[in-house]
C-alpha cells in the first residue's frame, strides 16, 4: 500500500495537517479525519454536488479531489460559512424558507449558493438554476431554494448599498 | 478506491520520466472530473497517478491575433469560457466548455482532459476540430505534434503512447467573416451526456451572402468525434440561408455510424446529426455577420 503523505491546508481560516493515502478523497479526510462532516457524500462521482466546498475560491465536488492535491490550498466549507456565531443570510434563508426537507443536500447547496452571490448577488432565477445544476435535491424540488437563496442576494445587496 | 502512488511534477521533463518509469500502468490526473471515478469504478487502473496541472507549459493560456489560442491541457472549463478573447474569436469552444457538467466540474475538468479521455460523447472536441486544433504532445522522446481529429482512436482511446502527455492545443486565429457554434440534443436542461452533438464554423464573404468555407463535426454518433467533410465543401459558394444550412445537414449524416443506447436509437441520432449541423451552421453563420 502507498505511503501516507502529510498535508497542510488551510480550512475556514485555520491551518490544518493531515496524513493521507494518495488514493483518498478529500470529501474522505475532511468527514472521516477532521471530523468536518458538513460536506455530505450522495452519489460519490461527481453528480450530486452534495459534498460540494470551495477549493481556492472555486466550487468543486469533494469527492473528485485527492485529498494530497490540496497541499498548500485554501478550503472552505459549510462549517465556515456562519461568522461569530451569526447565520450567513443564505442560511438564514434556507431556514426561513424551508428549503429543505431532508437536509443532505444542503450544505453543498449552501456553500454554492454563497460562492454564486459572492460573486453576483443579484442573481437571476435563471442564473442561480444554470449555476446550481451540479447540486441535486430529491425532496424540496427547487422552487424554495432558488427563492431562499434569491432572498439571500436582496438581503446581501442591501446590507452593502 | 485501488491503490495508486501520486506524484505532481512541475517540469515536462519530469513528468515524461515519471509516466515511462511505470509504462502502461499510469493514469494522468487533471482536474480529475473523468479519471477519478473511473478509477474508483474500476473502468481503469493505476499503479501511479501524474497529476499534471502544476507543470506550467499545461496552464497556459494565451491568444494573439497573430499566433491564435494557446491553451494550456490542463486549464479549467471555468478559466477558458470567462476568457473575452476565446469568448470573441472560437465560439463553439465557449458553447462547448459551459455546458460540461455544473459549475463543480467546470471548476476542475479542463478541455485536454475532455479530448484524452477520448468519449465519442466529448462536448468539446468536435468544436476543437472545426477550429483546426493541433495537440502539442511532450515524451521522453522529445516533443511531436498531431491534428485534433488523429487524438482519439477509439472510445476512450487516445493516441498517446506510453511516457506521453498532452501538453497544450494551438488553434490558429479564425478568418475575417467567420464564426463557430457547438449544440448537443440531450432530454434534460442540464448536466447530461449528449445523444449527438455537432460544431459548425462558417466564413462569409465581404458581402456576408455566401459561405466562402465551412468545417463540420459530429459528436456521439460514431466511436470518435468525426468530420463532415463533404457536407462542408458542399457549402462552399452556396447563398447563408437556412435551405443551404438544411441540406448541409442532410449531406453531414452521412457520415453518422451511431449505436443504439438507452439515450438514443440509431436513427434518432442520424437525424440529430442532420438538425444539429443545421442550426449550429445558422448560428456560426450569425454570430459570423454580427
Amino acid at each position: 500500500m502507498a505511503n501516507k503523505r502529510l498535508v497542510t491546508t488551510t480550512i475556514n481560516g485555520e491551518v490544518f495537517d493531515f496524513l493521507c493515502r494518495p488514493q483518498q478523497s478529500l470529501l474522505e479526510i475532511l468527514r472521516d479525519e477532521l471530523r468536518l462532516t458538513g460536506a455530505k457524500e450522495g452519489c460519490n462521482n461527481g453528480n450530486c454536488g452534495a459534498c460540494t466546498v470551495l477549493l481556492n475560491g472555486a466550487p468543486v465536488n469533494s469527492c473528485l479531489v485527492l485529498a494530497v492535491e490540496v497541499d498548500g490550498a485554501e478550503l472552505e466549507t459549510v462549517e465556515g460559512i456562519a461568522c461569530s456565531g451569526e447565520l450567513h443570510p443564505v442560511q438564514q434563508c434556507f431556514l426561513e424558507g424551508a428549503a429543505l426537507q431532508c437536509g443532505i443536500c444542503t450544505p453543498g447547496f449552501l456553500v454554492a449558493a454563497k460562492a454564486l452571490l459572492d460573486e453576483n448577488p443579484a442573481a437571476t432565477e435563471q442564473e442561480i438554476r444554470f449555476k446550481l445544476a451540479g447540486n441535486l435535491c430529491r425532496c424540496t424540488g427547487y422552487d424554495k431554494i432558488v427563492r431562499a437563496i434569491q432572498a439571500a442576494g436582496a438581503e446581501m445587496q442591501t446590507a452593502t448599498s | 478506491m485501488i491503490d495508486f502512488e501520486y506524484e505532481a511534477p512541475t517540469t515536462l521533463e519530469n513528468a515524461a520520466e515519471l509516466l515511462a518509469s511505470h509504462a502502461g500502468k499510469t493514469a494522468i490526473l487533471a482536474g480529475g472530473t473523468d479519471i477519478l471515478v473511473q478509477l474508483r469504478e474500476g473502468h481503469r487502473s493505476a499503479e501511479l497517478v501524474v497529476d499534471v496541472k502544476n507543470i506550467p507549459d499545461l496552464n497556459t493560456l494565451t491568444w494573439s491575433p497573430e499566433t491564435g489560442l494557446t491553451l494550456g491541457a490542463s486549464v479549467a472549463c471555468v478559466r477558458i469560457f470567462a476568457d473575452p478573447d476565446v469568448q470573441q474569436a472560437y465560439p463553439a469552444i465557449i458553447d462547448s466548455a459551459q455546458i460540461i457538467g455544473g459549475w463543480q466540474i467546470q471548476s476542475r475538468a479542463s478541455i485536454g482532459g475532455n479530448l484524452c479521455n477520448a468519449s465519442p460523447a466529448a462536448d468539446t472536441i468536435p468544436g476543437l476540430m472545426v477550429h483546426q486544433a493541433e495537440c502539442v504532445i511532450h515524451g521522453s522522446g522529445g516533443a511531436r505534434t498531431i491534428p485534433v481529429e488523429d487524438m482519439c482512436t477509439g472510445p476512450g482511446q487516445n493516441a498517446l503512447q506510453d511516457g506521453e502527455l498532452l501538453v497544450e492545443l494551438k488553434l490558429p486565429a479564425p478568418a475575417i467573416n467567420s464564426s463557430s457554434a457547438y449544440e448537443r440534443f440531450i432530454p434534460r436542461n442540464e448536466m447530461d451526456i449528449a445523444v449527438a452533438g455537432a460544431a459548425s464554423w462558417v466564413e462569409l464573404d465581404d458581402d456576408k451572402t455566401h459561405i466562402v468555407a465551412a468545417r463540420i463535426a459530429l459528436g456521439a454518433v460514431a466511436p470518435t468525434p468525426v468530420a463532415a467533410q463533404a457536407a462542408a465543401e458542399w457549402l462552399v459558394g452556396k447563398p447563408a440561408v437556412e435551405d443551404s444550412f438544411a441540406q448541409a445537414g442532410e449531406l453531414a449524416k452521412q457520415v453518422a455510424s451511431p449505436i443504439s443506447d438507452m439515450r438514443g436509437t440509431e436513427q434518432y441520432r442520424v437525424h440529430l446529426a442532420s438538425v444539429l449541423t443545421k442550426r449550429t451552421l445558422q448560428r456560426a453563420a450569425e454570430r459570423a455577420a454580427s
